[in-house]
């Protein structure tokens, strides 16, 4: 039947893990209620940091047809909010709570040209993707961007399976991805589907707006898992409540204040949907936007911020190296909804 | 591998539909820049056209507070908006629009179907989009050659799509259901030869040298006027998966080599059907007559439908009685006669389709 985003929780057994890049992990898992895996679905599933439960999105990167084997990768980022370091954890045997497939990514079918474009572990949303679009015969192109080749998941793979229609960019050999040459190619009749960090997906974003190409062919799924700056630990204050919080990099502010007892409004908690926002009222540091909630315009203006995601830095610029010898915490003060 | 009888379901009273295959959503002509609701394969579905005429079918409820599409109106050169919010979707079912935000929610879509016009209908695909083949379009050629003229309606027929094709794959039923038209004894007593290839069945059966009923007397009359004798009568039904039939009908003076293909001196006509399901209990049965003789009588055109639609009127009744025999009798079974041939085909090769889908125990 059609797909549903109506979450179905329920067990899933660890089948096995295997390390298929630097700091990536193929897990792959074993569903209580099996359901088929559309190309660019995901599941939700909870992991364990210190003891505490927090919800994450990871694609489903393979499945068998009835859906009774999926396959996630994870990449292991010590700065992220944690959930990468239990996932590396796993063993097979070890159960988890996991949703059935999700839907928000879906693949169109019958675009006259496709591009696929993934930096990093974002090709695990893009995988799937590739296989349909090479069974359909459709004109497509993999463009695959990373750090470095050791870095890169599923390579050989690709490789193998798309020859001539994969595109591989890889900083540390000098061939990075220029988005603008990259977007010359795109014409009317093309969509783009997009996964990678927001610093990627940003650029992709401002040139296709640039270039007037159909705002709506231009697809991408986002957890709010990547910032323009690493998480820096920073404080928020909420005078309405009389409360100061301190936020760790490995916590959202969302998390943090909940942690701390306030009654946050909230939906998708992935930067998507604007419910959790608040009122910056003061200021010192930068805002980090992690959303894609808000236009470019707005993020300048950093009046208010999606607490689900984004964090303060900070150093004015962001960079961390930019911050003034002796610098404190960045220090954000809101008022929530 | 073995088939036990427990797996099987060729005589289930409520059948499941394939979801991988092509549908009529509507008539061409009903399809316009209005938007229009109709549930397919239990699913509402909105169906409207862009500027440029094309024919567009989205799932009939906002992704945001799920209030109905087809209430809205069309909005640019191929968008729909929401009656309620405004937010407008294009034909893709992607949001363009959102209302008071800058951006628009990357995961604001509502699914959009597969559609193709194509023999004065508008199909549409229900199930996994990467596989929504042109090519499986079931012929229904007739309905726009050059060759037939004819016109149809749609009965919303009240039971389960398979009581449909039941009905039209054993013609043995006219004789007592539309005994003042078409039906004649002679119906029951000819034989008939079924035969299945792929997913087409064919049920041929001939009467030779019989009065003709009313209906085809009538027909003979309009390309031989004053005709009297003894006919040849022909039905060879057509199936194709999963549910369109079409019946090659006429009737030709008594031995003038109908039968080994010389239809000169005879009326000819296709029976077009195809079934759509609306729910595992109600029907969209789209139908047309057509002829190849005569094709510039638009009074001919037009008494043919009004005959088969008050013909179609006396199955729509037994089938709603039927429908509602089955479900008042929960614990009783079908059985099967050998008449049923062509209709256990049938029902075989949805069977199959089901399977490969992983359908077939969980579907209706």
């Amino acid at each position: 039947m059609a797909a549903t985003n109506i979450e179905v929780w329920q067990d899933a057994t660890v089948v096995r893990t295997v390390v298929v890049a630097k700091d990536i992990v193929r897990i792959e898992l074993e569903p209580e209620l099996p359901a088929r895996a559309e190309p660019g679905s995901h599941i939700d599933l909870l992991v364990t940091m210190a003891g505490q439960q927090a919800k994450r999105s990871y694609s489903v990167v393979e499945s068998s047809q009835d859906g009774s084997r999926l396959v996630i990768s994870v990449l292991r980022a010590p700065l992220s909010r944690g959930g990468s370091i239990f996932m590396h954890g796993l063993e097979a045997g070890r159960r988890l709570r996991i949703t059935q497939p999700l839907q928000n990514f879906p693949l169109r079918v019958g675009a006259g040209k496709y591009i696929l474009l993934a930096g990093g572990v974002g090709i695990t949303a893009i995988l799937n993707m590739a296989a349909v679009l090479k069974r359909l015969k459709a004109d497509y192109v993999v463009v695959y961007a990373g750090r470095s080749r050791s870095a890169m998941a599923y390579l050989e793979l690709l490789q193998r399976e798309h020859g001539q229609r994969l595109e591989v960019h890889v900083d540390d050999e000098g061939t990075s991805l220029k988005v603008p040459e990259l977007l010359a190619r795109a014409d009317e009749h093309t969509e783009l589907y997009m996964c990678g960090p927001i610093r990627l997906m940003d650029a992709v974003r401002r040139e296709w707006i640039e270039r007037e190409l159909e705002f709506s062919s231009l697809r991408y799924e986002t957890f709010g898992n990547s910032g323009w700056y690493d998480p820096e630990e920073f404080i928020v204050r909420v005078p309405k409540l009389d409360l100061e919080v301190t936020v760790p990099p490995g916590r959202s502010m969302l998390e943090a204040l909940e942690d701390a007892g306030a009654e946050m409004m909230f939906d998708c908690r992935k930067g998507e949907c604007g419910l959790c926002e608040v009122r910056i009222t003061e200021l010192s540091g930068r805002i980090d936007h992690r959303d894609v909630f808000y236009s470019e315009r707005q993020k300048r203006q950093s009046t208010k911020m999606n607490c689900c995601v984004s964090r303060a830095v900070t150093s004015p610029t962001g960079a961390r190296a930019d911050a003034r010898a002796g610098a404190g915490p960045a220090v954000v003060v809101i008022e929530p909804n | 591998m073995t088939t036990t009888a427990s797996s099987s379901t060729t005589t289930a009273k409520i059948l499941g539909h394939p979801l991988n295959a092509w549908y009529v959503a509507a008539w061409d002509h009903e399809v316009t820049r209005t938007p229009m609701s109709r549930r397919i394969a239990n699913r509402p579905v909105a169906l409207y056209r862009t500027e440029e005429g094309k024919a567009v079918a989205l799932a009939d409820s906002c992704w945001h507070r799920l209030a109905p599409l087809s209430l809205g109106k069309t909005v640019g050169k191929d968008g729909i908006q929401c009656p309620y919010h405004g937010i407008v979707y294009n034909s893709a079912g992607r949001c363009v629009s959102m209302p008071a935000q800058e951006t628009i929610n990357p995961s604001a879509t509502v699914p959009s179907f597969p559609v193709i016009e194509r023999y004065r209908f508008i199909w549409i695909w229900m199930g996994d989009p990467t596989q929504a083949d042109p090519a499986l379009v079931p012929d229904m050629g007739q309905m726009d050659s050059d060759e037939w003229a004819g016109d149809g309606q749609t009965i919303h027929a009240e039971c389960n799509y398979q009581l449909i094709l039941d009905n039209l794959m054993d013609l043995t039923h006219e004789e007592f259901v539309h005994s003042s038209s078409i039906g004649q004894e002679e119906l029951s007593e000819s034989e008939f030869i079924t035969t299945r290839e792929g997913n087409r069945v064919t049920v041929t059966r001939w009467m030779l040298d019989i009065d003709a009923p009313p209906f085809w007397r009538k027909n003979m009359r309009d390309k031989f006027p004053g005709f009297e004798g003894k006919v040849d009568r022909w039905q060879i039904i057509h199936f194709e998966a999963p549910s369109t039939i079409r019946i090659d009908v006429g009737v030709a003076k008594a031995g003038t080599g109908a039968p080994e293909g010389d239809r000169s001196q005879g009326v000819n006509g296709y029976v077009m059907n195809t079934i759509t399901p609306e729910t595992d209990r109600s029907s969209h049965y789209f139908w047309a007559f057509m002829r190849n003789y005569r094709l510039e009588s638009q009074l001919i055109t037009t008494q043919l439908r009004d005959g088969v639609h008050g013909v179609f009127g006396e199955d729509e009744r037994m089938l709603k009685a039927q429908q509602e025999a089955i479900d008042a009798n929960p614990d009783y079974e079908f059985y099967n006669l050998n008449i049923d041939s062509g209709g256990m085909w049938v029902r075989r090769i949805l069977e199959s389709m089901l399977e490969a889908e992983d359908r077939l125990h969980t579907s209706a």
